[in-house]
């Protein structure tokens, strides 16, 4: 028995409780908080230094014939992704405000999609790991279609359909992982995937980690598989962009450093697909390296000057989340221990940044109906607590020294430009010269891009908080109650982690990455 | 001790001793007539799970196969005319309505009695080895279906439907009979084990006219599992018949044509020549299928057209499966598929029963709100459109999930590609209804929905069946072949 299922059926218990009946707001914070507390304590448990990255584990075999088991375990990297989720669920459910409309279906939603990045972050089986994302799918749509504001029945279908198509995308990468397994010996075991790849048995398999690539990539946001996601989270109520966002869209990334990067390491660095053309035509190759390098900066740059083309704050926040994803896939891809162990601890640190801004997004739409930046301004006299918290929490999405996040991207940065091959220097005639790699190119965009995160997070605040008060404004009430401690307890997290992260680099490194 | 079964004679017995049981006994409430057939159904199921099958006669060259195929294809058909009959039950009321008699209850015995003869032709069809046998079996599913689908010959739709698939089915009747005879001209053989007996002997040139037979066979039975494009009556006819009609023609019919398909190829995959006309064949039909089965059911508004279509697109996905035939899981990955099938198909019908009853139709508008009238009833239709849809944990996903893994072992990836695609579309249709049940206000003047006890509780089994089964399907996959 492992103490993983019932922190995984503790949500989903508390959400089937809530449908028949019980108490909906005080039974989701109820099971929140015991999910957060339980997850604390298996982190506490956590053994450092045992031959086995992976503890708690325990196997129920489903599909014996195909090797499907529901296998259950968590490394150090596991526990800070549990350790994630179930913090930013008791803030989501926390700072949610219950809906006349069938209170119950929206706190069981929410409960859902805890449950769904739960169970995907402690599942070792690729199988359920793949199946406890799909538990948010239908969450998610019902949460901005009935819940959601502006044009939300436009966007819950836009991301829903992109979603199912790009799991439908990631699931045939799994299915090929699968079969790429020497007969007799294929399983969905994770670590047994990973020791058939150490010990060769693989063959070299490049057109699975490209699938692997796009469905993950689709999931995450990758540019240009981006669009659903703006849209979506701007529609969406916060708690529920707060648990997307900061949660569930982490899936893909972690999946990638889980799966791709132990099991692929040539093919991510130096894969090429070729792509037959008809007619006879040479067949065009594709560096995948590059390929993800390209995608990558048009996260980051792209993306960046559509977000500070953005005129309204929830926008804003979309964009940026997407925005941001491209630090991580930079530090998946440079693939070095530095760059990796940046981009898990970005997954963290991202998750909790976002989710603080949405909800105060949120907090902003209930007091004044409207987040256009053109209607806003000086709210920072009535409200100097809510000022106070929203500069925090941009501060700490622009990646401030003192914010978990500055750790993870400082460690991408410094990862990224020492991966691929080094050009720069001095070369054999002795004439200096000065090139960059890719990776070196990627990198220099990246640091502009926080350049540009900066740009909109700082115009944004100055917009909203700054300048003269309209008197609609005058009378807006302070942030208070389980709101204000929720994004306040967030915000501390990430300065405590931000200060010493250490903490989170010691068990990320344990991990089996 | 009962050492073998002879499952379908039973049940053929059943049907003639209600149809005596009808004309003696003319007061009885007729209802009756179908719990005793829903009970016996229900014995001769136990029966086939737990007695060998028999023969109907002993023969040496098998025309009659009691393989477990066999076995599960007579349980599935048992099934399914189980819960044709509670549907029909919940139906009973439209179909007083809808034909003339002359005191109450008059003519609603036979739409009880009929689907019993039917399923023994279903049974009969998973056992069939033997061309022959393979014809009578399916003219007897298919007759007893005209006289269904026409059977509330007071309403329009359910005459017109009846003509249609008249028509069409004796058009498919009609190339069956004649791919037969081709087949049978070239190998002299009607026997599907002497088909394949004798395969290696038929002289290159008349392999074409084998093929020629073949390719006749098989647009027959495009016709029965409604594959493109030979589905153009599967629209309509779904739409006009009786709704407990609808849901036994989608699942039982289509689930019998693809036993038989399975079964009439597999000799014929002896010779690589043939097999490999006959797999491209058929990926092109699933392809074709794929495609218009899924982009005609996007802009549908009304729920049984729906899932017409869909039982289109669903076929597409099970011609995918028998099109990957040299994969060893791609037969347990059809026959998953159709249990899974069977299973959401019928969730999907008993709520829609209700509901249009209370409602005056069954437009995807008339669920608007349900999940405020009637909070189980919605519950239960989002498990089986989610299941139809794809989405994991349902048993529906796992069908989805065999038959990829099978094609792509095939290397069919243009077909699995399609598949992928297809698969987004189907969130889409599928979820309009979601989005009706939940995003939408009921409407001001809504009728309270009836629901039977028995329906309630079908349906509850049906929804954990789909939820069980698709966490852990050892139990049904230990039983397929």
């Amino acid at each position: 028995m492992s103490p993983l299922l019932p922190l995984i059926l503790l949500p989903i218990v508390g959400a089937a409780f809530i449908l028949i009946g019980a108490s909906a707001r005080l039974t989701a914070l109820v099971a929140s908080a015991t999910s957060l507390l339980f997850s604390l304590v298996l982190l506490a448990s956590y053994q450092f230094g045992g031959d086995q990255p992976y503890q708690f584990v325990h196997s129920w075999p489903i599909i014996p014939a195909m090797g499907i088991s529901l296998t259950l375990g968590a490394d150090g990297l596991s526990l800070v992704m549990l350790l994630l989720t179930s913090l930013v669920t008791l803030a989501a459910v926390a700072v949610a405000r219950t809906p006349e409309k069938s209170p119950h279906w929206f706190y069981a939603s929410l409960l859902f999609i805890s449950a769904g990045g739960l169970g995907a972050f402690a599942s070792i089986d690729l199988f359920f790991f793949y199946m406890f994302h799909e538990l948010a799918l239908i969450p998610t749509f019902l949460l901005i279609g009935i819940w959601g504001s502006g044009d939300r029945q436009a966007a819950a279908w836009k991301a829903t359909i992109y979603l199912a198509l790009g799991s439908f995308v990631l699931l045939l990468g799994l299915i090929g992982l699968y079969l790429i397994q020497p007969d007799g010996m294929r399983t969905f075991d994770l670590r047994a995937i990973i020791g058939l790849a150490d010990a060769g048995f693989l063959p070299e398999a490049n057109w699975v980690y490209l699938l692997l690539l796009v469905g993950f990539g689709i999931l995450v946001s990758l540019f240009p598989f981006h669009t659903w996601a703006p849209q979506a989270y701007a529609s969406a109520p916060a708690p529920a962009a707060m648990l997307h966002a900061g949660v569930l869209k982490k899936f893909g990334l972690y999946g990638l450093i889980r799966i791709a990067a132990p099991i692929f390491p040539d093919t991510v660095l130096n894969g090429f697909v070729a792509i037959p053309m008809p007619f006879g035509c040479h067949p065009v190759e594709i560096d995948l390296a590059n390929l993800l390098l390209i995608m990558l900066i048009g996260n980051i740059l792209y993306v960046g000057y559509v977000t500070t083309a953005q005129r309204k704050l929830d926008l804003m926040l979309g964009y940026s989340s997407v925005m941001h994803m491209g630090y991580i896939f930079l530090g998946f891809a440079a693939m070095n221990a530095l760059s990796l162990t940046g981009a898990s601890l970005l997954l963290f640190a991202h998750g909790l940044s976002i989710a603080a801004l949405f909800a105060l997004s949120g907090e902003i739409r209930e007091r004044t109906g409207t987040l256009d930046f053109a209607e806003l301004g000086g709210l920072a006299k009535p409200m100097p607590a809510f000022g106070l918290l929203f500069g925090f929490a941009a501060f700490a999405a622009i990646g401030l020294p003192g914010f978990v996040g500055f750790a993870g991207e400082i460690l991408v940065f410094f990862g990224a430009f020492v991966g691929g091959d080094l050009l720069m220097g001095v070369t054999a005639t002795g004439k200096e010269i000065f090139q960059l790699n890719n990776f070196q190119v990627a990198t220099v965009c990246a640091a502009w891009g926080v350049v540009i995160s900066a740009l909109y997070m700082l115009r944004a605040y100055r917009r909203i908080f700054f300048g003269p008060l309209s008197d609609r404004w005058a009378g807006l009430p302070e942030i208070s109650g389980p709101a204000r401690f929720a994004i306040a307890a967030l915000i501390v997290v990430m300065l405590v982690t931000g200060f010493f992260p250490g903490l989170l680099i010691k068990l990320i490194e344990s991990a089996s990455i | 001790m009962i050492s073998s079964f002879p499952a379908e004679f039973c049940v053929f017995v059943l049907g003639i001793i209600l149809l005596l049981a009808d004309s003696f006994f003319e007061k009885i409430d007729k209802r009756i007539l179908a719990y005793i057939a829903i009970s016996w159904l229900g014995i001769f199921l136990v029966a086939v799970c737990f007695i060998p099958l028999s023969p109907l006669w002993p023969v040496p060259f098998g025309f009659y196969e009691t393989d477990d195929l066999a076995r599960v294809f007579k349980g599935f058909a048992l099934v399914a005319t189980i819960l044709t009959l509670i549907l029909s039950l919940e139906y009973a009321p439209v179909v007083e309505r809808l034909i003339p008699g002359s005191r109450p209850g008059a003519g609603l015995s036979e739409y009880f009695i009929l689907p019993v003869f039917t399923c023994a032709g279903l049974m009969w069809m998973a056992s069939a080895a033997d061309f022959v046998m393979i014809f009578c079996a399916l003219e007897l599913v298919t007759i007893s279906f005209y006289i269904q689908v026409a059977y509330t010959r007071r309403s329009m739709a359910s005459l017109e439907a009846g003509t249609k698939y008249l028509i069409l089915g004796a058009l498919s009747t009609g190339f069956l009979v004649y791919g037969i005879t081709w087949i049978y001209g070239m190998t002299g053989q009607t026997a599907l084990g002497g088909i394949s007996f004798v395969l290696g002997n038929v002289p290159v040139a008349s392999q074409t006219a084998l093929l020629f037979g073949i390719g006749l066979v098989l647009v027959a039975l495009g016709f029965k599992v409604a594959a493109a494009p030979f589905q153009f009556w599967v629209p309509d006819v779904y739409q006009g018949a009786p709704t407990p009609t609808t849901a036994f023609l989608s699942t039982a019919s289509k689930a019998a044509g693809f036993v038989v398909l399975m079964r009439v190829i597999e000799p014929f995959l002896v010779a690589p020549a043939i097999g490999a006309k006959l797999i491209s064949a058929l990926s092109l039909l699933a392809g074709l299928t794929l495609i218009y089965g899924n982009l005609a059911a996007l802009p549908q508004t009304n729920l049984k057209r729906l899932l017409g279509y869909s039982s289109i697109a669903h076929a597409g996905y099970l011609l995918i499966g028998v099109a990957s035939v040299g994969s060893p899981f791609s037969g347990r990955a059809v026959v998953f598929y159709l249990l899974g099938y069977l299973l959401m198909t019928f969730l999907a019908f008993l709520v829609l029963i209700p509901v249009a009853k209370a409602a005056g139709g069954d437009d995807i508008s008339h669920f608007n709100g349900l999940a405020r009238r009637s909070p189980s009833l919605a519950f239960f239709l989002l498990i089986s459109m989610l299941s139809l849809a794809g989405l994991p944990f349902t048993v529906g996903f796992l069908g989805k999930f065999f038959i990829f893994e099978a094609a792509i072992q095939q290397q069919h990836l243009v077909l699995v590609a399609l598949g992928i695609i297809t698969v987004a579309c189907g969130f889409y249709y599928y979820l309009k209804v979601v989005r009706a049940m939940y995003w939408q206000a009921p409407p001001e003047d809504a009728a309270p929905i009836e629901v039977s006890a028995l329906t309630r509780f079908v349906a509850a089994f049906l929804t954990a069946a789909i939820l069980i089964l698709g966490v852990y399907p050892a139990p049904l996959l230990r039983l397929l072949p």
